[in-house]
This record gives structure tokens, sequence and C-alpha cells, in this order.
């Protein structure tokens, strides 16, 4: 039984976590949500300087060529920071998009951008407020141009590249493909959109007539594609959700020691012993479903999807009780402008709805179950 | 990443397979074995197997060959207990004494004790029973009262505990006492071994709410034990107990036999809400993948905890949340098949009820479970308390002596 992170990665972790920690506080996250920078530009340029976004990226295409479990915990430690930077849209979404399904000049042109953080990439796939399905992708592509909106769009303003969901006629999953779109290439507008965390910028993109080629090399697979690339996702995001968690539990926890009230430290009366203890069990259950959501993604297993859906159900679950009851635990503190706890209710709630609100996943999910006890 | 084991792990396992392969039956090929016609039966068998197990070093394997142990290591003991669990073994009267009682004895008792009990307890000679639990004493256990008072170079007790497991069928147990009642309640405590077969001590089952009676009531009137019988000093007691709870065996074993998920699924698929089948219901199906998520997050927690004990490294606190999970869990997935089921979820009658009555029983075990070693709320406290480092509750009869601390009647 090796169910656990080797020690290089363990140290990669721990560098992650001491850059972080140094370079980005939650003064930081306050200052871009604050200020409403489009993302943190010295901390993304750190990260990029430790070779960090070419992580799992091929060496020929200029990466490290490696695998999805360094990524994991890098992941858990930008949750654990609510680092206010664009590894996820760039990183999870769209180097993994292309790094799956390009064709050979598609990786070759996009990749080793991608990489050396020359440019952040995105993807576009929700339309407002109708969650993500084949009936509900409306932007149009024709002629190798698309015409639409696209919105929320996560970093869609920092961004020079988008794969953006399109419709190219047919019906059901058929009609849909992925095109790699060149934001900078004109027919592209970015509107910022106002969501609950402005730590980390959406916008509104607006294509009109805007130059788009087919990820891979035919249309009609976009529905599947997108699939495995959330998929994917899903397990980054639950390394996030679990480094966040462990992040919200303990701030409550030093509040709960610090704190004191009817003469005891708050710690010491069992309603918020309890509150917190739930937070661990909750922390414990999202960091071995994650985990085996990583070996699952490293693998390319066979139970990736369920993996990855239990991943982000249990990573969801953990991360915005932790968020709400830190509140809860600091009291009318917690509720205030100065207080840090604002930026994980926000982030963790963020972060439940970036790749699929938590009861998609539940459907994805027993969908595969009923289907594996009926066979 | 991965599930495999170490060369040395897969040596071992192969060896453990062989061995149970000639010496019992898997559990598919027993469906005709008749169970144990009765309790002197199912201990006769037992005994037989544990024995058995002695000899080829398999019962207490991590202990030391020369107490009749069989010197291996943690992770070899998972491993035999995973493949054990695939055969029809009997098993579970031996827990308490190997992995309570003895170690109590083997930590505190005097080399005569532990001369004496070791290895008749390793081979299922004789079986052991833990006797703290009082009627005034749960989960507050240095809250008990039964007394044990010094007559020359004898112990007296009277008192009376509760709960004890397989108290009706042990031959020895180790028993909590107060030997000083002037003193606060943790300071006066002393613990002794006890023949359970003395005429002095009286065992009565109790009736549980599920009907059947696995636990007991243990009451002593002027039982004589010798100052010898004594396990640490006199007032040491809370600490050579805590000895005891330590030794908790890891719950790393399989699992309740209860209904999850994928049996859920099944019925589900063929009952119905509002005329439909029930598995296409939205409530339903939220269920379903909320409990998966939890099953999934305890069985690859006990891979995390199991993955440490391979690499030969002392388990994180995370097996600590197991039973705060799968008890609720146990009780609310019951509750929910009984509610597929309609107004025929109250039929507990196997012959009728197409699932055996198994959610409803299901559902009145969880009720003693989410209590059994450890309520709920303690374990929760445990959690705040050695993982999170929270302070202890206030405790109002910390200082005082025993016989001033406020009490209930």
């Amino acid at each position: 039984m090796n169910f656990d992170f080797s020690d290089d990665q363990k140290m990669l972790k721990e560098q992650v976590r001491k850059f972080l920690a140094d370079k980005c506080p939650m003064s930081v996250t306050r200052r871009v949500l604050e200020k409403e920078e489009p993302y943190a530009a010295e901390v993304w340029k750190g990260l990029v300087e430790m070779g960090l976004t070419g992580t799992a990226i091929p060496e020929e295409f200029g990466g490290l060529g490696l695998g999805a479990l360094e990524l994991c915990v890098i992941a858990e430690e930008l949750g654990r920071a609510a680092a206010p930077v664009p590894f996820s849209s760039s990183i999870y979404l769209a180097a993994e998009a292309l790094r799956l399904f390009g064709t050979k000049k598609q990786k070759e042109t996009w990749l080793p951008k991608l990489a050396s953080g020359e440019i952040i990439g995105t993807l576009a796939v929700s339309e407002g407020t109708h969650a993500a399905h084949p009936r509900n992708i409306a932007v149009k592509h024709a002629g190798g141009k698309i015409n639409g909106v696209k919105q929320p769009v996560v970093d869609g303003g920092a961004a020079s590249l988008a794969i953006v969901a399109v419709n190219t006629g047919g019906s059901g999953e058929q009609a849909v493909s992925l095109a790699i779109v060149d934001l900078k290439a004109g027919g592209v507008s970015a509107e910022p959109v106002r969501t609950l965390d402005p730590s980390r910028q959406h916008v509104t993109l607006t294509f009109k007539d805007a130059p788009a080629e087919i990820l891979g090399d035919k249309t009609g697979e976009g529905w599947s594609q997108l699939s495995r690339v959330l998929d994917g996702a899903a397990v980054l995001f639950a390394f996030e959700q679990v480094g966040g968690t462990e992040a919200a539990l303990e701030m409550a926890r030093d509040y709960a020691l610090e704190r004191y009230a009817f003469g005891r430290q708050i710690g010491s009366y069992q309603a918020i012993k309890h509150k917190l203890a739930d937070m661990y069990v909750k922390k414990e259950l999202a960091k071995s479903n994650a985990y085996f959501g990583a070996m699952m993604l490293n693998d390319e297993g066979g139970e990736l999807t369920e993996a990855a859906a239990a991943s982000r159900i249990a990573g969801s679950d953990a991360y915005v009780f932790a968020a709400q009851e830190n509140i809860q635990t600091h009291g009318g503190i917690g509720y205030t402008w100065e207080s840090d706890c604002q930026f994980h209710y926000r982030r963790a709630k963020l972060l439940a709805l970036a790749v699929g609100a938590p009861i998609q996943w539940k459907e994805k999910l027993v969908a595969r179950l009923e289907a594996k006890n009926a066979a | 990443m991965d599930f495999n084991d170490t060369a040395e792990e897969a040596a071992y396992r192969k060896q453990v397979r062989a061995w149970l392969d000639k010496n019992a039956t898997r559990k598919e090929n027993a469906k005709d074995i008749a169970p144990p016609k009765d309790l002197k039966e199912m201990i006769a068998q037992s005994k037989a197997w544990q024995a058995k197990k002695a000899d080829a070093g398999y019962a207490c394997i991590t202990w030391p060959k020369e107490w009749g142990g069989g010197g291996g290591t943690t992770i070899n003991n998972v491993i035999y207990s995973q493949e054990e669990s695939k055969y029809a073994v009997p098993g579970g009267i031996f827990a308490i004494g190997l992995g309570m009682c003895i170690p109590t004895v083997m930590s505190w008792g005097p080399d005569e004790a532990k001369q004496r009990f070791v290895k008749p307890a390793v081979r299922g000679d004789e079986i052991w029973c833990q006797l703290f639990s009082e009627p005034a004493g749960g989960s507050d256990v240095a809250g008990l009262r039964t007394k044990a008072e010094k007559d020359g170079d004898d112990w007296v007790i009277n008192g009376q505990k509760v709960w004890t497991s397989g108290a009706h069928f042990c031959d020895y147990g180790i028993l909590l006492t107060r030997t000083d009642p002037n003193v606060p309640k943790h300071k006066g405590l002393t613990m002794f071994w006890i023949d359970m077969k003395d005429p002095a001590v009286e065992v009565r089952p109790i009736k549980q709410m599920s009907g059947g009676a696995e636990f007991n009531e243990v009451f002593f009137t002027n039982l004589r034990v010798k100052d010898s019988q004594r396990l640490g000093k006199v007032g040491d007691g809370w600490k050579v107990a805590l000895t005891t709870l330590m030794n908790e065996r890891l719950a790393v074993g399989g699992s309740q036999g209860n209904a999850d998920t994928d049996e859920l699924i099944s019925l589900a698929r063929n009952t119905d809400i509002a005329g439909e089948p029930a598995i296409r219901h939205g409530g339903v199906r939220e269920r379903i993948a909320d409990w998966y998520v939890q099953a999934q997050g305890l069985k690859f927690t006990r891979f995390r905890t199991l993955t440490a004990l391979s690499k030969g490294e002392t388990p994180g606190p995370e097996s600590s949340i197991s039973k705060i999970v799968a008890a609720k869990k146990m009780q609310d997935l019951g509750s929910f098949g009984m509610d597929l089921q309609d107004m025929g979820g109250v039929i507990r009658d196997r012959k009728i009820s197409p699932e055996e009555g198994a959610y409803t029983e299901q559902w009145i075990g969880a009720a003693g479970y989410r209590i059994a070693g450890g309520t709920d709320e303690i374990l929760r406290n445990i959690v705040a308390e050695r993982v999170l480092g929270l302070p202890q509750d206030i405790r109002v009869d910390k200082d005082l002596p025993f016989n001033q601390a406020p009490k209930g009647k």
C-alpha cells in the first residue's frame, strides 16, 4: 500500500507553501480584491519563475513533463493561500485541454507560451445562469469564426487564449466543439463582471466574428473533451479546497484559543469544539477522496469520473462548511471588512461553483453508479 | 501512488493465504456450513481456531514470540486480518482480552501474573473481559464508584459494573476500582485482575433495545482479591486504564457488514415514489451521492493509515474520524432504506421483508453503535482536544475529593 505522495512531491509542496506564505499573505488577496486588480502580478511572476506553470506540460512543449500528482500538491498550497492568481485557468483548464486534445501543431503553438507564463489561458463554457449542458451552448462557430457571449469567464480579461465551448451544428452532444481563440486577434471584447469573489477577476467575453480554430482535428467531440477536462480540474480544485479548508480551520482554531467569553476560552465550549471537530472530519473525508482522485487522474484510471465527482462533492462540502463556520466562530468581527474571514468565505463558494456545482456532479456520479449497479 | 503490496508484504500475504486455504473455508464456499447451535459450541469453535492460529504464529502477530505471539509487524497483522476476513472463521471473543486486557497485564502486572496469563490468553484457553463502565460512569469513566477496601493482605470489593461484553463466558477480567474516595476522582483509582468464576461475582445479561443480549451487568459482593492481583500502584488506576484504552486496536478492519450505497441503489431501483422508480427521484439520488462520498472517504482514509503503517511510520490522527462518520451514516442509511419501502418499511420479519429486515436491523443497531466505545460527542471532544489542541472542558469536580463532588442519583 503506497497511497501517499512521494518525498519529492512533498518537497515541492513545501517549497510552494513557503513561497506563498512569504509572498502571498492574505494582505495580497485583500489588495487584489480591493483594487480590482486582474491578479497579483508579482505572485504570478514568482510562480512562473519557479517553473510551476510548466509542471505537467510535456518537455517537448516547453514544460517539465511531470504528472498530475505534482499539480495536486501545488493546488493544495494555492488553495491554502487563497492565492489571487490565474493558475487554475491557465494550467488546469487551458493547458490541460490542449495537452489532452490538441493537435501537435496546436500544442506547439500554445503550450510553450503557457508553460513559460508568457501568456495566460482560460476556459469559457458558461453563458449565464444555466448549468453547462449541450443545450446551453449557443456561441456559434461557422466558417472559422465565432459569435456570441460567454459569461462569467474567470481570468478572461488577463488571458490571451481561451478554449471556448461552441456550437458547431448538429444535435445533442455532437453539436458541441471546443475552439481555440486568440483573444488578442480581434473580434473579442471583455467587460468585467461583478462577482462574489473579486480576488479572482471574471469578465463577459463577447465574440464578433472572432477567428477560432477547432481543438483537435474534428468537430462534435467537444462535450466529451470538456467532460474529461472538467474531471481533471475537479480533482485539482479539490486539492485547492482541501488547502482552503485547512486554512479556514486553523483560523477558527486560533481564534477559539485566543478569544474569551464568560471567563473562558471560547474553544473550551463544546458548541465550538464540536463545530471545529466537524470541520476536521469533513476535511479528512475531502482529502482522502482527493487522494484517490489524484491517483486516478495520474494513471488515467477507469474510475476517474467517479473519483473526480467524489473529490469535488467532498471538497466543496468541506471548504464551504469550514468557511461559513469560521465566520460563525469569530462572531461579529468575522463579518467585518477588515477581517480575513471573508476571503475564505468568498473563495470557498467560488471554488464550489467554478467547474460545476456539487448537485450537477452528484447527478453525474449517481448516473455512473446506477449504470454499474444495473450491469 | 498505488495500492500494491511491497515485495515483503506480498510474500507474507501469499503465505497467509496458503495457510488459510489449508485451514479454513472461504466465505463464498461456506454457505452450507451451519452456524454454531449454542454459545458453548461457539466458544469451543473459537478456542480451537485461536489455538490453531497461535501454533502457526497468527495469533497476536505483533507480540514477541516468547510470549506466544508471532513476532511480526503491524502491517503483517493488517494483512492477516484482511485475508482472514474472506474466510468463514469464528471470531471476536478474544478481541477485548488480547486487544486491551492482556496488554495491560503485560505493562503493569507482576512477573508471576505475566507468566501465568499471557500465553493461555494468546492460545484462547482463557478469555478476558474489561470491567470499567458503571451506571454512574459511562463517558466519565473516572466517576466510577465500585469500592475496593484493604483488609489485611487482601482487598474487599463491592459495587457494580455495566456494559461488560462477554462477562458471561469470560474466565478473568481487569477491574478498575475506587480505593480512596477522599482524593480527587482520577487519583483514587486502582486496577486489579479478578477471577470471573468467583462466587462473589454475579453476571446478569442486559437485554438491549434490539432484543439481543451481548452485554452484562456485573455485581461484586465482598469479592476478596489478593494484593498480588493489583496491576500498577495503589492510586495509579487511571494511568493503568489509559494503557488499556490506548491499546484499542486500530480500526483498520473490513466493513461492518451493513447495507451501503450499492445495496441502496438496488433497493431504489426496485421501489418507487409516485409510481416512478425511486432511483429517478432527485432526493434519492442526492442521498446516494452523499453516502457514497462518505464511504469512499472512510475507505481511503483507512488506506492512508495503512500506508503509514506499511512505511513503518506512526499513522496521523485522521483515523479518529472513522466512527464519527460511520455510525451516523449507518443510522441514516438504515432509516432511509426503510423510507424507500414506505409503509412496509416497518416490517422486521425476515421471512416477509424482501430485504430481510436489514435496514430495520441496521437502524436499530446504529443507535447502540453511536454510543459504544465512545459516543459521537466524546469522539468529537477527542478530535477537538487531541488533534486540534483545544482546551479540555471545564471540570467542576476535578480538584474536589471524590466524596465531595456533585453527583446525581
